[in-house]
Order: structure tokens, then C-alpha cells, then sequence
């Protein structure tokens, strides 16, 4: 098989994977160190308990994020060989950057808040808790500088070295700040706490079908309100992402609205594309030109078409298009489910019951930003082919060619195999930690314990067998 | 080869000390652990004592591999896409090792494949890393591109399997002296104690071995420009500090943090001996015109120049959250931390 496909799916199956697990940290990160902030202000026994419930839960997601995230940064030197070559001496100056202000950062204070409870003052602790999650808002802007480079990349030259030519840095804000830098970070970062707030929005939910229904109501309150403030946010941050897109990427945005001739754009809402005859049945929205109306306020804006571009120069159309309308109507979804949550919480505020239907359609809540932030970065990245560093290294031109197939094949088959093991596990853990809530040991305030759990049942354990044996040691001298 | 360049080398070569040193302790606590827990409640002391720090420790190696890639991105592809299979081991060893220590307490987590796990996941890294040392100091079949030309066995040859076995036993020798550090006096501390020291013994066997053998196997051309006693230096360190834990290692308890340093003057030495072998080479190929060098590899210096401000910003801080950690759980560990009810 082709190695660099087989490439290409190993990196695409990891890259997703992990970032299943980048917005549920992140995202439920923000919930528990605002629920930390309320147990800090109010000393209340059910608030320390939900405090603890969610540093579990971002603990949790955050583990997985970290086995799966070492794997991201060492794929580009083990199978991108010769894309390293070309981009190190800019690429991998973000990633070193995150190491050193966003791993260390997240890790130490992870440290605390798992397991530095008795060891601290509260100030401490819910420092430590904001920290945390400030260190990972930080990783996501490190490696969003760096992928950004790749799809609109600045502050470089190309030399010609032995190896072949490189791209060499000739001003790092440049590179670091470049076109597409801001506008997809705060894209993504206002997914990923919408991520979070519906996770909130449906653990809340479960919780006021089941006992513990006023914890129930406070995660789903905190969870609407976060995802109702993310979610109108959402819309100035995708569309100043997709002027971005317009103006830096073109063919991306053409192949987004399967856009072939040159001419204004109207905008899909479902439909497929026959990329051979170059036709799109599709049910569009009922205003002519809308997509050249949200890009430039005009609905005759001419938009580049497909055909305009080399063919070996543009994008998978289908995957691009289908994704992204995937992205936008997992969006549309999001926003009904915002307004069920918000239903709900209203009617909890003023004391009624909300229905039990209603509820029951919260627990679905977190699909919905899961599906629009896997395929809203598959549409980015998608969007991008068929070059690795857009406009200037073709991603044919990239892998590692140390690497035969047969060794590509095994570390596939390794990654699927170990990956979906950690993933029944993972949703294992995660359904009886979310469906248990809150438990009395954490009303007590005890630690988090990744570990220290453990110790306390494992010590007790301990102590039980040591007591037996001396019991029988005991019985033993009686006779 | 620029000075900014010669800087790099130097850093990066600091980092992978501080990984060795740091991660190291936990990794070899990961490869120690059936040896020395007897029962649950040992268990739970190995893991608290690497808990709290075991994440930081190995965010060395990303900074590592990031700078190596920032720095010399050339011998980080050579490296990385040659020890394509060795690399993914040790990648599924820290994924096992994550999952193993961070699983094991959720409720329903299965306890004895998370022990597994924790346990396989700490061996695989702490006798690849160093294989994949030996094959870089033994040198490389390396095309005219930079790419390894050989096979996956070629890599288990002596001299590296040797290496990999010296920091296999240099990572149970850290792991040790840290639980000795760490607990409290008792059948752990002792077994510890115990095993730190045929650990310790382990490495300056293994060490002699292996410069023996990288005098018979490799090639003199694989060598770097400077002269041998420069190396010299660095492997009598090596001697010394291990003399220096023999001593410690006989004054009880109050020799326990002392031997811990001694063993990360170990690494020190090791890991300036791989430096100062290789320079002014990182990845010395059979065709000496194909080695991946300082000067070959070197990023502009405008890039160098950025690396260089992320440095001076970035390693104040993480020495900072260092301290700050290190001293939140300073001390032994003792009942009540393991008392969780008890918070």
C-alpha cells in the first residue's frame, strides 16, 4: 500500500482520537474550576463534593490526553521525516514552546489539585485548579500556532540545503501570529468549552432524572449557562474563521461549498457531490448568494471556483463539503439543545419539574459538539491537501521514507487495537464516575486521588489482613 | 557550526539529563514496583511517592524532543523515522504507563492490569531509551537524504543492547534510591535499600562492559573531534559518583538523599559522555559524509535566536513549579497521606 496514505490514516486515526479527549479536558476543566471557585466562596459540604466530582472528571479525560498526546508530537519525527526536515526550524519551535510553558504548567498543578488537597491552603488549591486549566488553554494556542503555520504559513524563507529545501525562520511573531493563528484559536477554543457545558448540560440532567437532583440542577445551571454564552460566541468566532479561510485559503473555501465556476456562492445546508461530473444536489438556504453575503456583506461577491485552480492543486471535495456541513449542522443542533437546556433550567429555577422527556433529550447534549469538533478539524485539515505546508510542501513529498509499510502496518494495527482497549476502559470509568456524581467520601473534601483513593481502601485493606493474621497467629498459640 | 548552534547541542543534551534524572526515578519505581511492594498498602506508597510529579518528570521528554526538533530538526527525523518500531515501543509504554497509574484508582478500574501496565509501560522506556542511545553512538547506515537504510534487528546489536541495558539498571537504581528517599524506615525502605545497591553495582558492571564494547564493535570514524580525554573525564565521573554511592549507600538512613544525588551525578555523567563522544555529530553515519552534524542539522539563527528566548523565559519557570511541587510533598510518605478519607 501506498506509504504515504497508510501515513496519512495513522496520523488522522491518532490526531482524532486525541482530540476527543483535548475538548473534554479542557472543556470540563473550566466547569470544575468554577464549581472549585464556588466550593472556595461557600465552604458548603454538596459543593466540595461537586468540586471533587469534577476535578475527577477532568483528571480522567485529562489522563487519556496525556498517554495519547506524547504520540502527536513524536509522529512528526517518526513518520513525517522529510516534513521535519523542511519545517524544523520553525515548526518545532511551538511545540518546545508548549513543553515549557503549557505541559509543565497544567502537569505540576494537576499534581495539586489530584493530590496536594491536605498539603495546601484553599488558596492554594483553587489556584492550582485555574492553573490547570490555564495550562491547557495553553497547549491549544502552542499547537495551534503550529498547525496554523502549516495551513497559512509566514516569517519564512526556503533555502536549499543537502537534504533537499527547507523553510527557514526569518521573524518568529510573524510565523507564530500568522494569518490564520487567532481566528482558529478562538475557534476552537470556544468549541471546546461548549464541549465542556453540555457534558455539564447532560451529567446535570441524568442527576435530576435520578437521586441526587440538586446537584443535578446546579451542573445543569453552570453547564447552561456557559454553553449559552459559548454558543452565541460561537457565531462572530466561526465567521470571522471563515472570512479568514476566504481570504488566505481559497480553494478550501470553493471546496467547502463545492464551489466549481467562478461566481457568488449560495450555502448548502445538505447535499452530495458527484466530484466527477461536478455536480451538487443540495438543498441550499432560500437567499441567493449567502455564503458571498457573510463573507464580504455582498450577495454577487465573486468566490474563486474549483475549476479555476491546477487541478493537482486542490482539495478532496466531497470530504471537505460533507464535513464541513457536517460541522454546521451539528452547530444548528448545538444551539436547539442549548435552548432545551435552557428550558430546563428555567423551569428548575422557578421550582417546576422539568419534564422528564425534556431531560431525557439532555443526556444527548454532548454529541452533538463532538461531532462538529471532529469534523470541523477534519474539514480544516482536509481542506488543506494536498499540501502538508500549504503552497509550498505536498504532503507525497513528506513522509518518512526510512519507514517501509510493512512497519507502518503494525503500528497501525498497535494503535487501533491499544486505542480501542483505552477507549471501552475510558467510557467504562466515565459512565459510572458521571452516573455516580458526587459520592459522600468527596462531601468530606478528600483528595481527587488519582492515588490517594486507593491508598485509603488498599491501607485498610492491608490493615484487615494484617489484623488476620494475627488472629490466626493468635489461635494458633491458644492450641 | 555556529556558537548559537554549539548552545543547542549543549541544551539539548541538559534536557535529556533532566529527563534521565527526573523521569528516570519514576520510571524505574514503574520497573521496581513488583520487586519491592509486597502488599497493597506498598503499592499505594510507590505510586503516591511518583504521583504527584511523575507528569512534570516526563514533560522533559517532550521539551526534548520538541527542542531536538526546534534545534536540529534533521536529527530529529534521522532518529526518530530510523528507530521507527523502537520509538512506537516506547510510545505504547508511556501510554501504558498513564493509563496503568491514572486508571487504577477510578472505581471498576481493573487493578491488576493497571499494575500490569504501569509495569510493562515503565520497562519498555527504560531499556529502549537506551538502545536507542548505543545505535546512535555506535553510528548509523544513513543515506545521502539522512534516512536509516537498515533493518529493525540491526539495532539490537551488543554495544547498544549493552547501553540499553546500563540505563535499564541505571533507571532501577534511580527508582530505588528515590523509594529510599521517600519511605518511611521498614521492609520497604530495606528492600529498597537493597536493590539500590545491586542496581548501583549493575551499572558500573554493565558501564565497563559496555566501553569495552564500543571499543571492539565501533568503528573509531564514529568517534567525534575531540580529544579522548575529554570523554575520559566524563566516564571517570561516571567512577567516581559511583564510588561516591558505595559510601553513601553504608551510612543508613542519613545517606539515603545523598546516594539519590550521587545517581544523578551518575546521569550527568553518562550523559555528557554520549555528548562529548559524538560532538560534533548528533547521528554519525557509516558514510561519514551522510552523518547528521551540529552543522548539517543546525535551524537559522533567527530560529535558534527565538529558541533562545523561550528558554530564558521558560526554564525559570519550570524550575519554579519544580520547587513548588518538590516542596508541597517534600517529606516521607507517610499513613496520613495515604489516608485519603482523612483529608
Amino acid at each position: 500500500m501506498d506509504p504515504a496514505m497508510l501515513a496519512r490514516i495513522q496520523f488522522g486515526f491518532i490526531a482524532c482520537y486525541h482530540f476527543l479527549f483535548v475538548p473534554m479536558s479542557i472543556g470540563t476543566g473550566l466547569i470544575m474550576a468554577i464549581e472549585q471557585t464556588r466550593a472556595y466562596k461557600s465552604k458548603a459540604a454538596e459543593d466540595i463534593a461537586a468540586a471533587t466530582f469534577w476535578a475527577k472528571v477532568f483528571t480522567l479525560c485529562f489522563a487519556v490526553g496525556v498517554a495519547t498526546g506524547i504520540t502527536m508530537e513524536f509522529s512528526f519525527g517518526t513518520n513525517w521525516a522529510d516534513y521535519s526536515r523542511f519545517v524544523g526550524d520553525i515548526f518545532g519551535a511551538p511545540l518546545a514552546a508548549e513543553a515549557l510553558f503549557a505541559f509543565f504548567l497544567e502537569s505540576t498543578f494537576l499534581g495539586v489539585v489530584l493530590l496536594g488537597k491536605n498539603k495546601v491552603s484553599p488558596k492554594f488549591y483553587l489556584a492550582s485548579s485555574w492553573l490547570a486549566w490555564g495550562g491547557s488553554l495553553l497547549s491549544a494556542l502552542w499547537i495551534i500556532i503550529a498547525n496554523s503555520w502549516m495551513q497559512t504559513p509566514a516569517g519564512y524563507t526556503v533555502e536549499q540545503a543537502a537534504t533537499g529545501s527547507k523553510a527557514v525562520m526569518t521573524d518568529f511573531f510573524t510565523a507564530a501570529l500568522n494569518h490564520s493563528t487567532l481566528p482558529r484559536y478562538f475557534h476552537v477554543v470556544v468549541a471546546l468549552i461548549i464541549m465542556g457545558a453540555l457534558v455539564a448540560v447532560a451529567i446535570g440532567a441524568y442527576h435530576m432524572l435520578h437521586s441526587k437532583k440538586e446537584f443535578g440542577k446546579k451542573a445543569l445551571r453552570v453547564g447552561t449557562i456557559v454553553a449559552l454564552v459559548a454558543a452565541v460566541v460561537m457565531m462572530p468566532a466561526g465567521h470571522q474563521q471563515a472570512v479568514e479561510v476566504a481570504q488566505q485559503q481559497p480553494e478550501k473555501l470553493a471546496a467547502m461549498e463545492a464551489q466549481y465556476a467562478d461566481g457568488p456562492a449560495g450555502m448548502t445546508i445538505i447535499g452530495f457531490v458527484d466530484e466527477e461530473s461536478q455536480e451538487v444536489k443540495a438543498i441550499e438556504v432560500p437567499i441567493p448568494g449567502m455564503t458571498s453575503i457573510l463573507i464580504s456583506g455582498d450577495p454577487s461577491y465573486e468566490i474563486q471556483g474549483l475549476n479555476s485552480f491546477d487541478s493537482g492543486d486542490v482539495p478532496p471535495v466531497g470530504l471537505v463539503f460533507q464535513t464541513y456541513h457536517l460541522m454546521i449542522l451539528a452547530y444548528g443542533l448545538i444551539c436547539l439543545w442549548v435552548l432545551l437546556a435552557l428550558i430546563a433550567t428555567v423551569k428548575a429555577k422557578k421550582g417546576k419539574e422539568p419534564g422528564k422527556g425534556l431531560l431525557k433529550a439532555l443526556l444527548f447534549a454532548p454529541i452533538f459538539p463532538i461531532i462538529a469538533i471532529q469534523t470541523g478539524w477534519m474539514c480544516a485539515e482536509f481542506g488543506r491537501q494536498p499540501w502538508i505546508v500549504y503552497h509550498e510542501l505536498r504532503t507525497v513529498d513528506a513522509y518518512s521514507q526510512a519507514v517501509d509499510p510493512t512497519e507502518l502496518i503494525i503500528s497501525l494495527v498497535l494503535f487501533v487495537v491499544v486505542y480501542l482497549a483505552i477507549f471501552v476502559v475510558f467510557l467504562r470509568l466515565f459512565f459510572h464516575l458521571a452516573k455516580q456524581g458526587p459520592t459522600d467520601a468527596d462531601r468530606k473534601g478528600t483528595s481527587v486521588g488519582s492515588i490517594a483513593d486507593k491508598l485509603a481502601g488498599g491501607a485498610k485493606a492491608a490493615g484487615e489482613a494484617t489484623a488476620v493474621a494475627e488472629g490466626a497467629a493468635a489461635a494458633k498459640e491458644v492450641k | 557550526m555556529s556558537a548559537l548552534a554549539i548552545f543547542w547541542f549543549i541544551i539539548i543534551f541538559v534536557v535529556i539529563f533532566g529527563y534521565f534524572v527526573l523521569d528516570g526515578f519514576d520510571l524505574g519505581v514503574g520497573v521496581a514496583y513488583p520487586f519491592l511492594a509486597k502488599n497493597e498498602k506498598e503499592k499505594a506508597i510507590l505510586r503516591y511517592e511518583i504521583g504527584p510529579v511523575w507528569d512534570g518528570n516526563e514533560v522533559w521528554l517532550l521539551t526534548a524532543g520538541g527542542a531536538l526538533f526546534a534545534a536540529f530538526g534533521p536529527a530529529y527525523a534521522t532518529t526518530f523515522s530510523g528507530f521507527y518500531l523502537a520509538i512506537m515501543l516506547v510510545l505504547f509504554g508511556l501510554i501504558f504507563r498513564v493509563i496503568g497509574l491514572e486508571f487504577y484508582s477510578r472505581d471498576l478500574a481493573p487493578k491488576q492490569l493497571c499494575d500490569g501496565l504501569f509495569v510493562v509501560g515503565s520497562f519498555l522506556p527504560a531499556l529502549l531509551l537506551g538502545v536507542a542511545v548505543g545505535n546512535v553512538l555506535a553510528g548509523l547506515p544513513l543515506d545521502a537524504n539522512g534516512d536509516y537504510m537498515g533493518s529493525f534487528f540491526a539495532l539490537l546489536n551488543p554495544f547498544a543492547l549493552l547501553c540499553g541495558l546500563v540505563g535499564l539498571a541505571q533507571f532501577v537504581s534511580l527508582g530505588c534510591a528515590w523509594t529510599a528517599v521517600k519511605t518511611l524506615p521498614g521492609d520497604l525502605h530495606d528492600r529498597a535499600v537493597d536493590l539500590r545497591g545491586k542496581s548501583q553495582i549493575a551499572v558500573v558492571v554493565l558501564f565497563v562492559l559496555a566501553t569495552v564494547c564500543y571499543f571492539v564493535q565501533v568503528p573509531s570514524t564514529m568517534a567525534g573531534d575531540l580529544p579522548l580525554a575529554v570523554p575520559g573525564v566524563c566516564a571517570a565521573l561516571v567512577v567516581i559518583a559511583f564510588l561516591a554511592e558505595l559510601a553513601f549507600g553504608r551510612k543508613g538512613e542519613a545517606g539515603d538523599l545523598p546516594n539519590f544525588l550521587a545517581a544523578a551525578v551518575i546521569c550527568l555523567g553518562l550523559v555528557a559522555l554520549t555528548a562529548t563522544s559524538l560532538f560534533p555529530n548528533i547521528v554519525p553515519a557509516v558514510d561519514p559524509a551522510n552523518s547528521v552534524t551540529i552543522a548539517s542539522a543546525a535551524g537559522s539563527d533567527v530560529g535558534l535566536g527565538a529558541m533562545t528566548v523561550i528558554l530564558c523565559i521558560g526554564l525559570p519557570l519550570v524550575l519554579f513549579y519544580h520547587f513548588l511541587v518538590y516542596r508541597t510533598f517534600a517529606g516521607k510518605v507517610t499513613d496520613a497521606d495515604l489516608e485519603g478519607a482523612e483529608y
